[in-house]
């Protein structure tokens, strides 16, 4: 026991020490994307909008938009840092020590979350230049982009236990997570949409992020919000057994 | 005490490939063990095993009495592995990769730091502790390689052709540093298609051939076998027993057969001279070819150290 949290603890570090080293590409990016949207999305083309669900635009999409960098980056950094660990082949170094693959899960969890975390952190201060940001439920809002970011991490991680070359860890996020988070209602609320969209979009995971996120911030959401957190809590502990289990059978990283 | 029983270990890969055929040797607690084979023989997925990255077909594996399939934790404790191909982190700093390395095996980070600058002072790399893998060269990978195994402390060490493509001085080092380390009580396993390297460190043997053990024993009676060769002699007159020939064994294969085995610093001469003395005509000899024979061709090519 005494090994495995000694183990889980210097994986915790090494893989959030990553995050916070190399910050001009983890942090910088999602930074400037988001400035645009709020530019763009916000102060251009937001005015002419004017209010959604009774709130300014920019304030109505803020929320979003942490959601939508969170989701990108915490996947990101855990695909990336895994399926890099496996080409290089130091992912070794944790296969042969006597890290149990729970651990070895909660470390790359970890460096996911915190990058989410720091990330959420960055563009909500971008967001501050740009409108007024009260957080109607801080601790609820934590929460969520904590799961969010340990769900997309441990989406991440799974990505690449089954990558074998980059094109595999590319397609995921443009081709999956891209559209949903767009489909998502980062930018309106469901009910503008037709009666099929409408049901359609309810299943989409990500819908229940981004509302349980705007419910915590501004206090609205298409979606009942208790089923929004339920559901989250079941991806995670779906998507944590997975990736235990796979990780235990040696997909992809044991011949 | 065994530091590593195996017994009965196959592997078959996903392409059909048979690696290990029914593989069993045991290692003793104390010994320098080299497993010697041409390249493609199965060493390298042996090693895997051992160390959980290969996943086996069948048979059992006991590290210091520690049941792989039942005891797993236990039994990677007691190990230390250098790996054939560069395994590195080539981005984070040398010392970071001990310190967590000795983090994963559970040791606290203040005591991981003390080994890493111990075993980086060891692998003359302490200079090197600030700069990342990427800017060492590749005897110095390895040598990062060999800290890196050592921050547990592992009772067994596994070095898997650990002097393949680096610089004679590099090699030199590390064959006295494995020595210092098993005098030190260290069990080595190393794998090696250099018989040259087997001589020189290890007191036991065992010689792997397209994945099964064709010896196994100690390094002077693997030697002696290695170094002799069989020859068939066709005699004119047939024979009711071998002729006793002083210095050599013999044995009467048929009537008009014998099977003579001559060291290669012994030479036939004597052995012709005494058969000539005794009125044995010989007509004709050939090379009795064993697969010991061809591979001791094949395992004493080039040099220790010189890259593939
Ligand atoms: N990942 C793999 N997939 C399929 N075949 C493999 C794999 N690794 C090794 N082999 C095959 O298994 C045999 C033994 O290889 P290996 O254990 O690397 O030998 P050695 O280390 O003695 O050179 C070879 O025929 C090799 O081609
Ligand atoms: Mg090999």
């Amino acid at each position: 026991m005494r090994i495995q949290l000694i183990g889980t603890i210097a994986l915790v570090r090494k893989e959030t020490g990553r995050v916070l080293r190399i910050w001009v590409q983890t942090l910088i990016p999602p930074g400037i994307t988001m400035s645009l949207y709020f530019i763009i999305f916000g102060t251009l083309i937001g005015k002419r909008i004017g209010e959604m669900e009774g709130f300014p635009y920019m304030e109505y999409i803020a929320p979003g938009l942490v959601m939508m960098s969170v989701i990108t980056n915490s996947y990101g950094n855990v695909v990336g840092s895994f399926f890099n660990a496996k080409i290089q082949g130091h992912i070794e170094e944790l296969l042969v020590s006597p890290l149990s693959e729970v651990s070895i899960v909660i470390g790359y969890l970890a460096g996911g979350i915190i990058r989410g975390l720091a990330v959420a952190t960055v563009v909500t201060f971008i967001a501050l230049f740009f409108t007024q940001i009260n957080i109607k439920h801080p601790l609820m809002t934590l929460f969520v982009i904590i799961m969010t970011a340990g769900v997309f991490s441990l989406a991440g991680l799974i990505n690449a236990i089954f990558a074998k070359k980059f094109d595999d860890i590319a397609v995921i996020p443009s081709f999956v997570l891209a559209p949903l988070t767009y489909l998502g209602g980062v930018f309106y609320t469901v009910s503008l949409l037709p009666e099929f969209w409408q049901t359609l979009s309810r299943f989409n995971p990500i819908l229940y992020m981004i509302n349980s996120m705007r419910y915590s911030v501004i206090g609205i959401s298409d979606v009942s919000i208790q089923n929004a957190l339920m559901m989250i809590v079941v991806f995670f502990i779906l998507l944590f057994s997975s990736a235990v289990i796979l990780l235990k059978k040696g997909i992809g990283i044991r011949q | 005490m065994h530091a590593l029983s195996i017994k009965d270990l196959s592997k078959k890969y996903k392409s059909g490939v048979e690696a290990l055929k029914s593989v069993s040797f045991d290692v003793q607690e104390g010994d320098f063990f080299a497993l010697l084979g041409p390249n493609g023989a199965g060493k390298t997925t042996a090693i895997g095993i051992i160390t959980s990255l290969v996943n086996k077909s069948s048979g059992s594996i006991e590290v210091f009495g520690h049941d792989l399939d039942k005891e797993l934790a236990k039994a990677k404790s007691c190990i230390g592995v250098v790996p054939q191909e560069v395994n590195l982190n080539l981005f984070d700093y040398n010392f970071n990769i001990l310190v967590n390395q000795a983090g994963f095996y559970g040791i606290p980070r203040s005591e991981g730091k003390k080994r890493a600058e111990q075993y980086l002072k060891q692998m003359q790399l302490w200079q090197k502790r600030k700069t990342n893998a990427r800017s060492l060269s590749g005897g110095m990978k390895r040598r990062l390689m060999v800290a890196r195994a050592l921050v547990n402390r592992p009772k067994l060490l596994l070095l898997d052709e650990p002097t393949a493509g680096v610089d004679i001085e590099t090699r030199r080092m590390m064959w006295d540093f494995l020595r210092d380390l098993n005098a030190n009580g260290t069990t080595i396993i190393l794998t090696t298609h250099y018989l040259e390297e087997a001589e020189q460190l290890c007191n036991k043997v065992a010689i792997i051939d397209e994945g099964k053990i064709i010896e196994n024993d100690s390094m002077h009676n693997v030697l002696k076998k290695l170094k002799t060769e069989v020859f068939i002699l066709n005699t004119e007159k047939p024979l009711d027993k071998a002729p006793e020939i002083d210095g050599y064994t013999t044995a009467l294969k048929s009537p008009q057969e014998i099977e003579i085995t001559v060291s290669q610093e012994q030479g036939v001469n004597d052995a012709f001279s005494t058969l000539q003395t005794s009125g044995v005509k010989v007509l004709s000899m050939r090379n009795k070819n064993s697969r010991l024979e061809e591979l001791f061709l094949d395992l004493t090519k080039g040099q220790p150290g010189e890259g593939e």
